[in-house]
């Protein structure tokens, strides 16, 4: 009789909307944040036509700005934040751990419902007309002037807030309670380390960034004042309260992928990680430093020298553990034995910019730098190095690493590394050019600019669009694959980690017996049985 | 098409202090990611699966050089870091011999006032080789008050007034944008500044047309004057003579702040920019910010040995009326 | 016995209630974030306003206020009993606990509606009828946003904490729990002591300010 997988355990609807199995939960999220991608992406794509040409001619001014805070608005809060950790963290945590599930698969499947319910305030605030305050709701604008659906659009975030809360609940508890024997905390994969940073991160930032929104939302219904100058208030403190989360909401967006990258680095070097604990500490400095930076995206706001003094070599400080990170990663690769599969391509392309990404934002930790690129097309550019060039790479390089535990399947080998080629190129001629846009002077949130900044714009969208091509195609040959794709084995990479131990896909309660832990993670070197990828 | 800027012009004394450390910044950075490209890409190939390269003493620790590779960015960073500062502090601190201009921002216009009185919306005109201070707030949401080519921004915010200050450096037109998102017309919140010589800027001061937006009350004036009448030639008054306007006539405020401190309210003779003693024990510098919060909500801070008894006139003076009448303050000197 | 109270998840009965517990920690830490944003809007007010603060503190109905943290320092002290009963597996005991908790816990909700009613008889709710004789009538609209923010959040959480006492009380008087297994309610228990010390905060920032 075929054993039954989690995915073949239970056909009906109800089966996977009532599930507790946090492998069918990941998969819910999966399709959930695919589907904000694409609308995100979708706006962007107007938004890059848009700026084919100086003058208005796709849109006018004000669906423009409603373009940009969907954009900001999905890709921040409903793909990037849930992203890593809500699909690859709920799949693999328990099954990296030795554990049969998370430590609370109710609340796991509740996070997912706030999720959705957060999603749609939001949608429906995108359909009745949309929102025009920008991601960021900088008040006065959102609270008082903002002619736009304002508070559904905050109620929405703040909700999902409380299902990425719910999430790093459980991951922390889980990681404290649920390891497998043996499984000692320095002999964890260090995508758990990540992911027990993120969790960190989420736990105690999230709950502002809820509490803020709800302000906004009560000041535009109750003209309280808090924010408003003609009444007493202080616009400046919702930019605190604001970046405040919004500047660790980064960390809990990079951190959870550098976890991928020091999975996918060792499997396909055939060696154990550089420098682990290093790794493992500089995730948790990043998570502890990331709170005490957030007035660097204040420095011109009207904030007091002094404190952007502090900000500023606060800022300086935690770029330090992240450039450990890259030198490790690298020195992982020295004296390995290389495979340039797709999921090393990503996790290579990811160093590569993501080393781009932060050394841009060490320009903009420099205070008497920053003043002259803040708000341009400069920090466009910085921000997506990370986010996309760095984040959603890592996101793609995992998937495709875990893709055969999670399906059963292989992707077909070609055309994942086509896809990661198309995307590293269009990556870099979108996202390049704004660099100079910026460091020219193209302020953000223009739909409109001066026609010498014309050429670059069109780079820009002409790269767009190649990028947009190389995530079609993974969407594409990852669905073939489910039918059509090679059957994967157990552990196809030949890799360590308690997540190869068990079918592909996994059963539903993932092992037969609770795995005993002897050895070291990634311990290639004793174990040449492993052999080849 | 082709002949397109790729870097911005250097007209104020900051651009070249500001690019130097980008230069700086962009070497370093672009060795450490050539440095780790080509390390990534020398061990793909040397180290790729199917070579066999030596791979004996293959390890997976090395503390010297974790040290290393934690200190050397370190001491990088903390160049940056104090050469940053330096140069934000120079932004920062105000010559004492600069001209101030009043600048108020509003959806989604720029609205500038000269001391003596030359009004322009959307553009700055200001004499090259002096320094200009702008003294700016808003009349609603938060704008910012970009330069590219002077490599200065600082945010505009309403009630309260946030400064910045620059020197031209080369004659000619350079972008004005909004630098922070304020609504619909954000994108067209833009404008120009003129950099002129000393001689152009007196003669433009003196000029007839009380506002330069684009010429259009130049054509008006032109079409008066073909027309056979007399274009308008009444000038704007200075600052400090439409100040005292309000503050001796219009809102009478003379009445309670009498020079001689007999009045309701103290006298504001010689006040700007000394301390104010106030009910409670604090003490405050008058600045700009003290006479705005007073002018609209009195009742902050109260002076010692006052009443509250000031009505506000919140809703009835604009942020540039407000401007003047801070100028007209300034001006009155202490009586002996 | 053991198998039912065991999710699949655990191995142990033990390794189960720790990491409720665990969890019920981390959760509050969340909700001290969650409050913390808006304390730390109060303290940048009261710095702003000191004056302003002191005037509208001395509007608040102190009697009412000292009555509902009498009320609410009583109902944790029977939740503690509770907890005790449910340790102790005495079914009847822990249900009483936590009904009289749960009528305290209503009369303080009751008091609360009663103050906000009398703030929207007076005038004093913020927003478009706002209304105060004193100069510092623009301050005094954030400190009474604040009252309501604050509170009403507070408020919000005891009404969670009623829905959530209610459950357990149920579960309790099913049979639900024993000796070996009342974490349940050691964990509500928790949360209801967390949201007096919210209180205890409150309190005197809102209710004390000022020489009273």
């Amino acid at each position: 009789m075929k054993e039954l997988n989690y995915i073949t355990n239970g056909y009906s609807v109800k089966s996977w909307l009532l599930t507790k199995d946090h492998k069918r939960i990941a998969l819910m999220y999966l399709l959930a944040i695919t589907f904000f991608f694409f609308i995100g992406g979708m706006a962007a794509l107007i938004m890059r036509l848009e700026l084919l040409t100086p003058q208005a001619d796709v849109v006018q001014a004000e669906t423009y700005n409603k373009l940009f805070t969907l954009h900001g608005v999905t890709m921040v809060f409903f793909f990037l934040i849930p992203g890593i950790p809500a699909v690859l963290g709920n799949f693999l945590l328990p099954l990296m751990l030795g554990a049969r599930d998370l430590a609370f698969p109710r609340l796991n499947l509740t996070s997912f419902y706030i999720y959705v319910l957060g999603a749609s305030f939001t949608l429906a605030a995108a359909v009745l007309g949309g929102v025009d305050t920008g991601w960021t709701f900088y008040t006065p604008y959102s609270s008082t002037y903002s002619n736009t659906h304002v508070i559904t659009m905050a109620v929405g975030i703040l909700i999902t807030g409380f299902s990425s809360i719910l999430t790093g609940l459980n991951f922390i508890v889980t990681t404290h309670k649920m390891r497998a024997p043996g499984l000692t905390w320095f002999r964890l994969p260090l995508f758990v380390w990540a992911m027990y940073a993120t969790s960190l991160i989420i736990l105690l930032g999230t709950p502002v960034i809820s509490v803020t929104l709800a302000l906004v939302a009560l000041e535009r219904g109750f003209h309280m004042g808090i924010f408003d100058p003609a009444l007493g208030g202080d616009p400046l403190l919702f930019q605190h309260l604001f970046w405040f989360y919004s500047h660790p909401a980064v960390y809990i967006m990079v951190l959870p992928a550098m976890g991928v990258i020091s999975e996918i680095i060792p499997c396909f070097s055939r060696k154990r990680i550089f420098g682990y604990p290093f790794i493992a500490f500089s995730s948790m400095a990043i998570a502890v430093l990331g709170f005490f930076v957030w007035g660097h995206h204040m420095f011109i706001s009207g904030q007091s020298i002094y404190a952007g003094l502090v900000f500023s070599l606060l800022s300086f400080l935690v770029a330090i553990p992240s450039a450990v990170k890259v030198f490790n990663w690298t020195a992982t690769m020295y004296k390995g034995r290389i495979y340039l599969r797709t999921p090393m391509l990503y996790a290579l392309g990811f160093i590569g910019l993501f080393t781009i990404g932060g050394l841009t934002g060490i320009m903009l930790a420099a205070l008497g730098l920053d003043v002259h690129v803040h708000d341009t097309y400069f920090i466009v550019a910085h921000f997506h190095y990370i986010m996309v060039g760095g984040t959603i790479m890592a996101y793609l390089g995992g998937i495709h690493f875990w893709w055969p535990k999670i399906s059963g399947r292989l992707y077909p080998e070609f055309w994942g590394k086509l896809s990661a080629m198309i995307v590293f190129i269009g990556f870099n001629l979108t996202f390049f050019p704004q660099f100079i846009l910026g460091y020219l002077g193209m302020p953000r949130r223009y739909h409109v600019y001066p026609p010498e900044f014309q050429v670059l714009n069109v780079l820009s969208s002409a790269g767009a669009s190649i990028l947009g091509m190389g995530y079609l195609l993974p969407l594409i040959y990852l669905i073939w694959s489910l039918r059509y794709g090679e059957k994967a084995g157990d552990n196809p990479w030949n890799a360590t980690g308690l997540e190869w131990k068990t079918p592909s896909p996994p059963p539903t309660f993932n092992f037969e017996e609770t795995p005993v832990v002897t050895e070291e993670a990634y311990a290639y070197a004793s174990r040449p049985e492993l052999g080849h990828v | 098409m082709w002949n397109f800027p790729l870097f911005p012009d250097q007209a104020s004394t900051f651009a070249g202090s500001v690019d130097a450390l980008f230069a700086f910044t962009l070497m370093i950075s672009a060795f450490f990611a050539l440095l780790i490209a080509l390390l990534i890409i020398i061990f793909a190939v040397k180290y790729h699966h199917q070579s066999n390269a030596d791979r004996r003493g293959a390890t997976d620790s090395h503390l010297l050089l974790e040290l290393t590779w934690t200190a050397i960015p370190l001491g990088i960073v903390m160049v940056l870091f104090v050469w940053g500062a330096q140069l934000f502090y120079r932004m920062k601190v105000i010559p004492p011999n600069a001209m101030e201009i009043f600048v108020v921002g509003k959806q989604w216009m720029w609205k500038i006032q000269h001391p003596e009185g030359q009004r322009e919306i959307n553009t700055l005109h200001v004499p090259v080789g002096q320094p200009i201070l702008l003294t700016m707030i808003s009349e609603d949401v938060i704008h910012d008050f970009a330069v590219p080519a002077f490599r200065i921004k600082e945010d505009v915010l309403p009630g309260r007034y946030t400064k910045q200050w620059f020197e031209a450096t080369k004659i000619g037109e350079y972008h004005l944008f909004c630098n922070q998102y304020c609504g619909t017309l954000h994108a067209q919140m833009i404008g120009k500044i003129i950099v002129m010589t000393p001689t152009d800027y007196a003669a433009w001061l003196a000029g007839p047309q009380p506002v330069s937006a684009g010429g259009t009350a130049a054509v008006v004036a032109k079409a008066i004057v073909s027309a056979g009448g007399t274009a308008p030639a009444t000038p704007n008054p200075t600052l400090v003579a439409a100040g005292s306007k309000l503050f001796n006539s219009e809102f009478n405020c003379i009445s309670c702040h009498k020079s001689d401190g007999t009045g309701q309210g103290p006298s504001l003779q010689g006040i700007f920019g000394h301390k104010v003693k106030l009910e409670g024990g604090m003490t405050v510098i008058a600045d700009e910010g003290y006479i705005h919060e007073s002018i609209l909500q009195p009742a902050a801070k109260i002076v010692k040995g006052y009443k509250p008894v000031m009505p506000t006139y919140q809703g009835q003076l604009e942020e540039e009326e407000i401007m003047q009448l801070i100028t007209y303050i300034e001006s009155l000197k202490r009586s002996k | 016995m053991s198998d039912k109270e065991l999710s699949h998840q655990f191995e142990t009965l033990d390794q189960q209630a720790d990491a409720a517990t665990l969890g019920i920690w981390a959760f509050l830490a969340t909700e001290v974030l969650f409050f913390g944003g808006l304390f730390m809007l109060y303290t940048v007010y009261r710095f702003k306003f000191p004056a302003a603060f002191v005037e509208c503190s001395k509007l608040m109905d102190l009697r009412l206020g000292a009555i509902n943290t009498a009320v609410l320092l009583t109902s944790s002290l029977t939740m503690a009993f509770a907890v005790h009963s449910a340790r102790e597996g005495q079914k009847n005991s822990t249900v009483g606990w936590i009904l009289v908790t749960m009528l305290l816990g209503s009369v303080f909700l009751g008091i609360k509606g009663l103050e906000y009613y009398h703030k929207f008889a007076e005038h004093l709710v913020p927003g478009p009828y706002f209304q105060l004789d004193s100069p510092n009538r623009r301050e005094a609209q954030i400190f009474f946003s604040l009252y309501f923010g604050m509170t009403g959040l507070h408020a919000l959480h005891m009404i969670i904490g009623l829905v959530v006492l209610a459950v357990i009380a149920m579960m309790t008087s099913a049979g639900k729990f024993s000796k070996t297994y009342s974490n349940p309610v050691h964990i509500a228990g928790l949360y209801w002591h967390f949201v007096d010390i919210i209180w205890i905060f409150l309190f005197p920032l809102l209710y004390l300010i000022g020489n009273r």
